[in-house]
């Protein structure tokens, strides 16, 4: 009885995605359960897991392929199952076809992306899942290089065997490296699938990876329909930096960070106004009784938003914990979808990259973001004369159809009071 | 500054360096009365007298010998051999005695004698009378082999070779004797084991000595009209070899070609490609070529002689190779 392996929603808003790695070979024994294949959903790389028992007999879409949710991606059959009627029925372009989703024919990682997608024209490598080397070497045998050669397109990060040589016996020399950086490429008949000019050439394509094409498409849906104002304060931060480092000073299981100082003040100001903790609906807005605060993370694939539950109940130590082990599975790609939804409130922080101030985009359906700008000493009059103190600029962008001015600017001086007079969080 | 020849400039050498040092000798065939066979020592006997300018037998291993027993016994001898085809009759004293008696005697004896003498070929002398010895002398632990190209190179490394406390192998050239160059006055030297850079450039780099150092400039000059530009790293000491060097212009150059008057198998090229292949292999955009003799005994006929011997036109043809240029 054969198995069909969908392409499955493996979060709430997926809605197509991109099979990464199969990993397992086709004729491969399976029992429910195996992990098939690695999937990059919208946000983070999940696992397809297989659910009946047999042999992979056909992986029905390359690895790099994008493929709608509900789609066919492979069939799971007995050895000698006849399963040909199953195949015919693949939704999935099949790797014999030239891929009509754009971006991704034999790509292996988003890296390889760039360089390849522009130039495997040539050549679509049309064979079942082997893992696509960046080129063919034209001719047989192993690439002639000499060893400047070599050394050159390694630290270029070019491969040897995908330019074509013009020194004896086809050897890849100085040259041919330097002409294929430069973007020229040594002309001759003899390869006809070559690396593009890719490290520098006059402009590089990337595909969008699906958390590029998520970020895209709901940050397009916030500024455009939410009118946002901004509220910008400037905190002195002097004593909640004393207190950092008295805490500091009691242990290593008391060390916190600055930021995770300014998380535990926003959860507890959220917390004493759910008029700015709140969802906006579309025909209601929901206040909210419980203060789940969203932490943006930058990745190199892009920004998410993991979220720390109940972040007004949480003491400083677990916030701090909590928030590093999030940041941590951030970069790695490995949040589940549980872990980045439901926040009702979200921060930002590009202090630590010397930012002063700036705007965040809301989180729909969130109704306001606090942007954090950089602590630094700063010159300011404290009682008639100029002092230097340790200043803090916030910047709360707001959902005017839920919360007014005046409503965000109340929250902000209750912020303040907590920031500057930290000993109220202990309250 | 004044121009001499290399002859002359062998000569000042000679004479200051036995003004220097009373134990400074020179023994060989024909060096006192007939003023030396290429007049090297002309004027010396009258100047020093018969106990510094000693007239020897036809009997390269005797007076050979007689030189190493008088350097062990305190003297500083210069053996003139006539050419080096002669010294085959004395290499056991060279490469038994003088190489190996410092280390055989524990360290009490030092030979403190420069063995010299025209190296390689001139014109039609025959294949008995025109073969380069560097390749045998330079496999020798415990002598030093240098080989000098101009007067200004001649000079100072003969009075290095004559102050140094080991035994030196000085190979001149008859081709050599009359080419010109410009030599200061007053005192120089050059250390043994230093080579020189003698054409700079960063197209290719050619490694050579003697002779045919004259060639290589020749060949960088020409090359230079065509935008080519050579390092021509003359070694001026075979052994030990200036490797730095060598290494510091292949890693500039990425290309090199050896210029050498002697045959191919096991010759002086063939080490200076050992050294560059395996350190600067990840330098290397091309094989290491080297120029030199033909694999016969030298012809008599000129035009088989001028075919056989290395030459610009041929280090042309290997620098282009190197350079992947047509």
């Amino acid at each position: 009885m054969a198995t069909k392996i969908f392409m499955e929603a493996l979060s709430p808003t997926m809605e197509e995605g991109r099979l990464v790695k199969w990993n397992m070979p086709e004729g491969a024994a399976v029992k429910s359960g195996d992990v098939l294949a690695e999937v990059e959903t919208d946000k983070a790389v999940m696992e397809l897991v297989a659910r009946g028992d047999g042999v992979l007999r056909k992986q029905l879409v390359v690895e790099g392929t994008t493929a709608p949710v509900g789609s066919l991606v492979g069939v799971i059959a007995a050895a000698d199952e006849d399963i040909a009627a199953l195949v015919s029925g693949a939704a999935v372009p099949a790797p014999a076809s030239a891929p009509s989703t754009p971006a991704a024919p034999a790509a292996v990682a988003p890296a390889a992306a760039a360089a390849s997608a522009a130039a495997n024209a040539a050549a679509p490598i049309a064979a079942p899942p082997a893992a696509p080397a960046p080129a063919a070497p034209a001719g047989t045998g192993p690439t002639r290089s000499s060893p400047l050669a070599r050394r050159l397109a390694r630290e270029s990060g070019l491969d040897v065997g995908a330019i074509a040589g013009s020194g004896p016996g086809g050897r890849v020399i100085k040259r041919d490296i330097e002409a294929a950086m430069s973007g020229g490429g040594a002309a001759t008949a003899l390869s006809a699938v070559r690396r593009p000019p890719s490290a520098v050439g006059d402009f590089t394509d990337q595909p969008l990876s699906q958390i590029r094409k998520t970020i895209a498409k709901r940050l397009a849906e916030s500024i455009g329909p939410i009118p946002t104002f901004y509220l910008t304060a400037e905190f002195d931060m002097t004593r909640a930096v004393e207190m950092r480092a008295q805490a500091a000073g009691l242990g290593d299981e008391f060390k916190v960070s600055v930021n995770d100082i300014v998380l535990k003040a926003v959860a507890t100001a959220l917390a004493a106004h759910p008029e700015v903790n709140a969802h906006w609906l579309g025909d209601k807005i929901r206040f909210f009784n419980r203060v789940h605060l969203g932490m943006a993370v930058a990745t190199d694939d892009g920004l998410i938003v993991p979220v720390i539950f109940d972040a007004d109940q949480k003491g400083l130590r677990e916030i701090s914990v909590e928030s590093r082990a999030l940041a941590a599975k951030a970069r790695e790609r490995k949040l589940t979808p549980e872990q980045y939804t439901g926040s009702t409130f979200s921060v930002s922080n590009l202090g630590m990259m010397q930012i002063d101030q700036f705007t965040a985009i809301i989180n729909p359906p969130e109704c306001g973001i606090l942007a954090i700008g950089v602590l630094e000493d700063t010159p300011v009059v404290v009682d008639g004369a100029v002092a230097v103190r340790k200043r803090m600029r916030v910047t709360m962008s707001c959902d005017h159809r839920v919360i007014d001015g005046a409503v965000g600017a109340r929250f902000l001086l209750d912020l303040r009071r907590m920031l500057e007079n930290p000993l109220m969080l202990v309250f | 500054m004044p121009i001499i020849t290399y002859r002359e400039a062998l000569n000042q050498a000679l004479r200051e360096e036995m003004s220097r040092d009373d134990r400074v000798y020179l023994m060989g065939e024909e060096v006192g009365v007939y003023q030396g066979a290429y007049k090297v020592s002309k004027g010396l006997l009258e100047e020093f007298g018969e106990n510094r300018v000693v007239d020897s037998p036809i009997a390269e291993l005797g007076f050979a010998g007689i030189g190493v027993g008088s350097a062990m016994a305190g003297l500083r001898p210069v053996i003139e051999f006539m050419t080096w085809n002669f010294a085959l009759l004395a290499i056991d004293q060279v490469v038994n005695s003088a190489a190996k008696m410092l280390y055989m005697s524990g360290g009490q004896y030092n030979v403190p004698i420069v063995f010299r003498g025209p190296n390689g070929a001139a014109l039609q002398l025959g294949a008995q009378h025109s073969q380069a010895f560097e390749s045998w002398l330079a496999h020798i632990p415990g002598i030093k082999v240098c080989s000098p190209g101009t007067p200004y190179d001649a000079k100072g490394l003969l009075k290095s070779a004559i102050r140094d406390d080991n035994p030196v192998v000085f190979l001149e050239g008859e081709m050599l004797y009359n080419t010109k160059g410009e030599v200061p006055e007053g005192e120089y030297l050059i250390p043994l084991g230093k080579a020189d850079l003698k054409r700079e450039g960063s197209d290719c780099t050619i490694v050579t000595s003697g002779k045919m150092v004259l060639v290589a400039m020749q060949v960088a000059d020409q090359l230079a009209k065509d935008g080519v530009h050579l390092d021509v790293l003359d070694l001026l000491t075979i052994r030990p070899m200036d490797v730095e060097a060598i290494y510091a212009s292949v890693r500039k150059t990425q290309r090199a070609v050896v210029l050498e008057e002697g045959w191919e198998i096991c010759g002086i090229g063939a080490q200076v490609v050992d050294f560059i292949q395996r350190e600067c292999f990840d330098h290397l955009d091309a094989p290491v070529l080297r120029v030199h003799q033909a694999d016969v005994p030298m012809p008599y006929a000129k035009g088989l002689e001028k075919i056989a011997k290395p030459d610009a036109a041929k280090t042309i043809a290997a620098i282009k190779q190197v350079m992947y240029r047509a």
